[in-house]
């Protein structure tokens, strides 16, 4: 691997050895290529999911209500006569964007709150210190069930509380990557060569602490969509007849003790799935962009 | 620094915990929505008589002055009043509390007695089939949905083979519940020698208890199974080894002594995971305890007894690592020698 890359890639632009090294990743683990497949399904259930399905999610046909599954509905259908495989495609986007943006919004303020804590040290970092082991004093399920609570039953709530409950292991991360390279020889360079501490934490360190904190993305995005779907499971944020994985597993929970099984199963299958697929791709994506593997 | 020493800063160390635990509490429940004044008051209250309610509640002061109620309280032991029950919130998580621990510690005990078995065995076979088990079991025990393996059991066991009861609270409606002493259902029925109730109790509890065992299985396994590859690859093994010791010696006296503290670590996330999954998995078996009685209240914006939940879970959570940090200075025979 050193010898393939190394003499030859000077003459190749960086996207075409980014392409090589994403292939020598994938052939090497097998697994890697199916999380990356299983991902591409998903993306594109989440973004041409009402266009691609069947039936309307939300239409219902009380004749047909709980029915098994059939050619006609791969899924079955439920209670009230909904095509449970065109709901659970369409859920897609709305589990995806919840988690997406949460996760987003915990690494945003995350790497600011570890950066400045990591840099300046002192009160600063006291302070964030502190806040943050408040928020790991609590259980982070419970946590995010006070929070949604607190602000208020919606979707908007449900992002903020899981967003709160993964900040903790963003800013640890950043602010353990800065700390150990605030006195690197390329840092005091920088500042020497007149860089204001701004440009020095934006330009020069905040890129050398993305891969790390890549990799913690993508082992967070399964758990953030895990957290989401608990929550709209005991009834907070989503409301039905919206479809989402979690209630559609709390609505289907009353037909598993009479056998109607297809309600909750697929559902909650696709939830698994997609947690599985985050949790492998985590994996993957570590190969992908540590630095150790790359020469 | 003596033991006690070390026991006892770490004892100072969970006052900011308590501390902040306080104040994060206080303030989400100052920013619930509805306006409990009016809830109280009635559909039939007229102004009057919703600011007379306020000023009882002490809604109606600044939010210092609130806090500094609110503390006064607690230190009463007083969360308040339950909003849709009418009865005393602490009263209610007490009387609710032991059905929930009696859950997560039969939980408990079902994934550490899973988990080590399953990590030593694949630490001390890698490769062999039980690595791949115990691999397999790490990877989808982290994917799987805590709610969707109960209803999944649920269907299994309950509508298709029929083995175990219906998954309605903690006893069949045919049974009377022992007479209270610890609370346990288990332990208060082989108490007075009820077999009978003992059994129905427990064939009521296998199921969550499985449900939430399988869910913190994985990250028990995945530790155990490391620090056992840890220890078992260090000099001191080989030096054991050498000495002619018996396997079981070197696997047990030495190995497993010295990977257990990591594990200990371990536990401290593990209650983390359990204390939220008790909600979900309540809530599918119908379980009657503090995390059904917090799905409730939140579902009518019950203040205070969302409060008191999310106060006691996050003050046992303190105690628990607390328990696991004394726990640890106790284990490990270098603790108190090195400072």
């Amino acid at each position: 691997m050193a010898v393939a890359e190394h003499p030859d890639s000077a003459g190749e632009s960086a996207a075409a050895a980014w392409w090589r090294h994403f292939r020598y990743v994938v052939s090497e683990n097998p697994v890697t290529l199916f999380a990356f497949i299983l991902f591409a399904m998903f993306v594109v259930m989440a973004v041409f999911g009402p266009w691609i399905v069947p039936y309307d999610p939300l239409a219902s046909d009380t004749a047909n209500a709980l029915q098994p599954p059939t050619w006609a509905h791969w899924f079955g259908t439920d209670n009230l006569g909904r095509d449970v495989f065109s709901r659970v495609v369409v859920a897609t986007r709305l589990d995806f964007l919840i988690a997406f943006s949460a996760v987003a919004l915990s690494f945003v303020i995350g790497s600011v709150l570890g950066c400045l804590s990591g840099y300046y040290g002192g009160w600063t970092d006291r302070v964030v210190g502190r806040s943050i082991d408040t928020i790991m004093a609590f259980p982070l399920f419970v946590l995010a069930m006070g929070i949604v609570a607190a602000l208020g039953n919606t979707v908007e709530n449900i992002v903020y509380a899981t967003a709160i409950i993964n900040l903790p292991f963003y800013t640890r991360v950043a602010r353990a990557e800065v700390n150990v390279r605030r006195n690197a020889g390329f840092v005091d360079a920088a500042k020497l060569a007149g860089n204001s501490d701004t440009r020095l934490l934006v330009f020069h360190l905040y890129p050398n602490i993305l891969p790390p904190m890549m990799v913690q993305i993508s082992l967070n995005l399964g758990w953030a969509i895990l957290n989401a779907a608990g929550l709209s499971f005991i009834g907070l944020g989503v409301r039905p007849p919206a479809p989402e994985w979690g209630i559609m597993v709390a609505e289907g929970a009353t037909f598993i003790v009479s056998g109607e099984w297809w309600l909750a199963l697929f559902p909650g299958a696709a939830l698994m799935l997609a947690v599985f697929c985050f949790n492998l791709l985590g994996d993957g994506l570590r190969d992908l962009i540590d630095p150790q593997r790359r020469t | 620094m003596s033991r006690f020493a070390m026991i006892g800063r770490r004892l100072a160390q969970a006052i900011p915990s308590i501390i902040g635990i306080i104040v994060v509490t206080f303030l989400l429940t100052r920013a619930l929505p509805g306006d409990p004044a009016v809830y109280f008051a009635g559909p039939a209250a007229d102004e009057k008589s919703i600011a007379e309610i306020r000023a009882a509640l002490g809604l109606d002061k600044s939010l210092f002055e609130q806090f500094w109620l609110y503390l006064g309280d607690l230190a009463r032991g007083d969360l308040g009043v339950s909003i849709s029950t009418g009865r005393p919130v602490l009263e209610e998580l007490a009387t609710r509390l032991p059905a929930s621990l009696e859950l997560t510690l039969v939980a408990l005990i079902f994934a550490i007695g899973t988990a080590l078995p399953l990590g030593i065995l694949a630490a001390t076979r890698p490769n062999s089939w039980v690595d791949h088990l115990c691999r397999v079991v790490v990877t989808a025990g982290v994917s799987l949905p805590v709610f969707f393996t109960g209803l999944f059991f649920v269907y299994t066991f309950y509508f298709l083979l029929d083995v175990v009861p219906s998954p309605l609270g903690r006893l069949d409606i045919f049974y009377i519940a022992p007479d209270h002493m610890t609370g346990f259902y288990l332990i208060d029925s082989l108490i007075v020698g009820d077999l009978d109730t003992f059994g129905a109790s427990f064939a009521q509890i296998v199921l969550p208890a499985i449900t939430m065992g399988v869910f913190v299985l994985a990250p028990l396994a995945r530790m155990t199974r490391a620090s056992m590859l840890q220890a078992l690859g260090s000099d001191y093994i080989r030096t054991a080894q050498a000495s002619g010791l018996s396997r079981s010696k070197v696997l047990f006296s030495y190995a497993f002594r010295n990977a257990l503290l990591p594990i200990l670590t371990t536990l401290g996330m593990v209650f983390s995971f359990m204390l939220g999954a008790n909600v979900l998995v309540e809530k599918v078996f119908a379980w009657p305890g503090i995390g059904s009685y917090a799905v409730n209240a939140l579902v009518v914006s019950d203040f205070a007894a969302v409060q008191g939940f999310v106060l006691s879970m996050a003050i046992l959570f303190v105690l628990v690592n607390l328990a696991i940090d004394v726990l640890y200075t106790i284990v490990d025979p270098r603790v108190g020698i090195e400072g």
